[in-house]
């Protein structure tokens, strides 16, 4: 038997004292999207947790009860941002998460699904472009509109016609194709040192815009930029649903791609990714000799509106007339702590008009692939989230995370609703890019 | 094993729905427990109405299986009061939320007693009215949970406590009958004040199912000002000068610096952590008034022990501190795995005496205790840091806290100001009333619960 490298996968293992710090005071309930939705305690933080210690206690088995009730957790950690006693709640998510997937009784069709999916296209940047490349021909080439015209999503199922809208749009241009190795600052620009690109897995393949504006920003205040070829998913999509092992295994890989001397910082882009990119010491067990070398990983890692902020930026010439909104994503709110940043980059922009966004702090309901989990809270959530949304006024939302940005789009458009769905770094790069 | 519900929760379910009844293992452990550590208990089923006269069957079909009732709120108590005895059925009354409009020409509003503390004050800000009580888990509190405990808060010291702002209730007492107590006239001296009977009685009365309550016109202006000092005997000693000069404060806080440093990690909007002790003090009222007041303030603290005096610039970073101030409980319990709150409260020449002795059991014991609370009114909420698995040090964290209510009781205090004595403080309230008042207490609650249907053992045995 092999000694695990990762962190304990069961409830008893984990250290007691993390379950302990709750002391149940309920300040989290008001910040939880599930509590707020039924208001039983079960869905709660302090209610979780108290499941949670039942199984480290013996009281109650990890059984079907339990794992229903980790699905049903959107894992945004607003309730981490709202407890004072300082209970890390992140942890004992994903370690529940990780036994409940561990003793479920899964259906065999349910364990190959996730097989291919986890371990085949998203430990496989290749086969996951491969995909990308199918996907954009289907949905480019027309075949998806008579697919639909046939009613053939329909034909397959709710859950397929679901799944089909809920579908990343790939974008015409891959980041690859959009983006250098190397890349200098213009001329003119003094050059102040070097950082690497974070290309995502789905960003780059349905975001690659996104990528390329943050080059366009790094590039604009002085940053050459690296972004290594072929990368692959950082691992959070499988550290948040139970696959500790092929976590580590993606995190390795990605490590193995970013040589870290001579580099100042490696960007994130993307709410999600940057919170558990931040994470990687704590992927693995205490006294592991890869645990130094995450850490130290971990340590460069930086967001991409947090670097912009800390090292500054220069203010756009020209301006945008727009009224705009921004939603935070949880990860990059709760979990990295980067709330105003994205805001400052906002109103250094001349011309945007930034409106606060009611219930801002509240989960969209994309949270992963929760979307396509729990599609019932997912759409009450996100339905929510437009509503809030629509009620500023706004013409824009602007948010920094793929998740929510398609969240965000799929219910606005349902609704019929104008308001165009945008990234802080979309639009300072359309602003530097005004002034030529 | 699998087993089905019982002919009770099929009952219940005929009434309520099966999602509004909860019976399963999964989701009874959640309800175990409130906000008061250590204490732990589970209820048999738990039911959520969602209108207020199916409260009323609730309590009848209760009665029909011979279960005891625990009523619920958000769960926030800091007393153990709605920790279910074995059992029990739970009335959680979360979904009874409705809020009618504000009456604004009697200064009241009816609200259902799972409406949030919070959204009551909301609400009579649109029109320029006030809620005053304030405690520090108001944005999850339920006011049913306030009037049971007759919660205080921030602004006690000036505005009262919430027993001062319930003019009626409505009440479903043991048999199932309901009742209304108190009613709309400012004056009202018909018959005995029953309604205060039922305000701080922690669920063993009746189930409170409808509440009106007062509204104030809503101060002009605010002043806040932090100010810091060397020792928390100082601190002390200012806030009866304040007391003294006859100023009154709407808010006059303090907290320690064990405290303080849990604060600062948490909310990091660059606290004095250095001070051995800071007050937190908040003039509201008129314009000219509140300035007047401030200066005094200042001056007597200037007079005083102070080492250095803040006032807050803008609203914004007012709003920043007393906010600081409410987490200051839970921000506590970063430190040590269990955090024991105590709530004594002595006449306000005693603070000075209360703090030093509070320091000299800490020491005397071993124990790590940060204290904070609401100097203003005399009630501070000494917090022992600690470890419930370490058997040893939980028996020193006994012995502190007894010496500590008694001493409280020496200086002719009260062993809870505002959380009420639930469970936790059971033991504690015999050495406080003399045998005429605790007797009184045992047949007031034999005459309407005879029984012993309504939250059975909490406050006292009735045998």
């Amino acid at each position: 038997m092999t000694v695990s490298r990762q962190r304990p996968a069961s409830l008893k293992e984990l250290d007691y004292s993390i379950l302990q710090q709750c002391m149940h005071c309920g300040m989290c309930l008001p910040s939880c999207p599930t509590y707020r939705s039924t208001k039983k305690e079960r869905h709660s933080p302090r209610g979780r947790i108290a499941l949670m210690r039942a199984v480290a206690d013996d009281h109650l088995a990890m059984g079907e009860e339990l794992q229903k009730e980790m699905d049903y957790c959107l894992g945004c950690l607003a309730c981490t941002s709202a407890c004072p006693a300082g209970v890390d709640y992140g942890e004992m998510f994903e370690v529940a998460r990780a036994e409940s997937e561990s003793t479920r009784q899964s259906s065999s069709l349910r364990h190959l699904t996730r097989q291919l999916t986890f371990r085949g296209l998203f430990l496989h940047p290749r086969m996951l472009g491969l995909a990308g490349r199918v996907l954009r021909f289907y949905q480019r080439s027309g075949l998806a509109g008579l697919a639909r015209w046939l009613g053939l999503p329909r034909i397959l199922g709710r859950r397929m016609a679901e799944l089909e809208k809920q579908t990343p749009k790939m974008e015409k241009n891959f980041s690859e194709e959009l983006i250098a190795e190397h890349e200098a600052p213009p001329e003119g620009v003094p050059c102040r040192g070097r950082v690497i690109l974070l290309s995502g897995c789905i960003q780059s393949l349905a975001f690659s815009r996104v990528n390329r504006a943050t080059a366009d920003v790094l590039l604009a205040n002085g940053w050459e930029v690296v972004t290594p070829r072929h990368q692959g998913c950082c691992g959070s999509i499988h550290a948040h649903n139970g696959e500790p092992e092929m976590a580590w295994e993606a995190a390795e890989k990605l490590m193995a791609q970013m040589p870290l001397e001579k580099v100042d910082a490696v960007i994130s882009n993307a709410g999600g990714c940057g919170s558990h990119l931040k994470h990687y010491g704590s992927l693995l067990v205490e006294n592991d000799l890869g645990k130094e070398q995450a850490r130290a990983f971990a340590a460069k890692v930086k967001d991409i509106h947090e670097f912009l902020v800390e090292t500054g930026f220069r203010s756009p010439k020209k301006s945008i007339e727009r009224s705009i909104t921004y939603h935070p994503s949880c990860h990059l709110h709760h979990v990295q702590g980067v709330v105003s940043q994205p805001l400052t980059i906002l109103k250094a922009i001349p011309g945007l008009e930034v409106s606060p966004l009611p219930n801002a702090g509240i989960c969209c309901g994309s949270a992963g692939i929760y979307n396509i989990l729990q599609p019932e809270e997912s759409r009450r959530l996100g339905a929510e989230k437009c509503r809030d949304i629509c009620g500023t006024g706004a013409e824009a939302v602007a948010t920094a995370n793929p998740g929510c940005h398609l969240q965000i789009q799929n219910h606005l458009d349902e609704s019929g609703e104008a308001v165009e769905v945008t990234q802080p770094v979309l639009l300072l790069a359309e602003a530097y890019r005004l002034e030529f | 094993m699998e087993q089905g519900p019982s002919e009770f929760v099929s009952v219940l379910y005929k009434l309520l729905g099966e999602e509004q009844v909860l019976w399963e293992q999964a989701d009874l452990i959640p309800y175990g427990f409130d906000g008061t550590a250590v204490m732990k208990g589970e209820a048999a089923v738990v039911v959520l109405p969602k209108e207020r006269e199916q409260v009323a069957e609730c309590v009848k079909i209760a009665r029909a299986f011979d279960r005891p009732i625990v009523t619920r709120g958000s769960g926030t108590g800091l007393s153990g009061g709605s920790i279910p005895v074995e059992g029990a059925m739970v009335l959680c009354t979360v979904h009874l939320e409705k809020m009618d409009e504000i009456d604004r020409e009697n200064l009241t509003v009816l609200v259902e007693p799972g409406v949030i503390t919070e959204h009551i004050d909301q609400k009579a800000a649109e029109v320029g009215l006030f809620y005053p009580p304030d405690p520090g888990s108001m944005k999850i509190s339920t006011i049913g949970g306030n009037v049971a405990e007759n919660s205080g808060g921030l602004r006690g010291l000036k505005y009262g406590v919430t027993r001062d702002y319930v003019m009626a209730l409505e009440v479903v007492l043991p048999d199932g009958e309901v009742t209304q107590l108190g009613s709309a006239c400012v004056k009202d001296v018909a018959g005995y004040s029953l309604k205060d009977l039922f305000v701080g009685s922690e669920g063993t009365l009746g189930v409170i199912t409808r509440i009106m309550l007062k509204l104030l016109p809503r101060p002009e202006s605010r002043q806040t000002l932090l100010a810091m000092f060397p020792s928390m005997e100082e601190a002390a000693q200012a806030v009866s000068a304040i007391i003294a000069a006859k100023v009154i404060p709407c808010t006059l806080e303090f907290v320690d610096q064990v405290t303080l440093r849990c604060v600062e990690d948490y909310v990091k909007i660059g606290l004095p952590t250095d001070a051995a002790a800071v007050l937190l003090v908040e003039c509201d009222g008129h314009p000219a008034a509140v300035e007047d007041d401030m200066v005094t303030v200042e001056k007597i603290l200037k007079e005083g022990g102070v080492s250095q005096v803040q006032r807050a610039e803008s609203e914004e970073r007012a709003l920043q501190l007393a906010s600081a101030r409410r987490q200051a409980f839970s921000a506590l319990a970063r430190r040590r795995p269990t955090t024991i709150l105590e709530d004594v409260t002595v006449p306000r020449n005693c603070l000075a005496e209360m703090v030093g002795f509070i320091k000299e059991v800490a020491k005397r014991h071993d124990l790590e205790i940060g204290t904070f609370g609401h100097m203003g009114d005399g009630n501070l909420h000494p917090t022992i840091l600690t470890d419930e698995k370490d058997e040893e040090e939980m028996h020193r964290v006994e012995l502190a806290l007894s010496e500590i209510v008694d001493k409280t009781i020496a200086l002719g205090g009260t062993i809870t100001g505002e959380h009420g004595v639930g469970l936790a403080k059971k033991e504690f309230l015999k050495r406080q009333f003399d045998q005429g008042s605790y007797q009184m207490l045992r047949q007031v609650k034999k005459t309407l619960d005879p029984d012993g249907v309504l939250n059975p053992g909490k406050i006292f045995d009735v045998e």
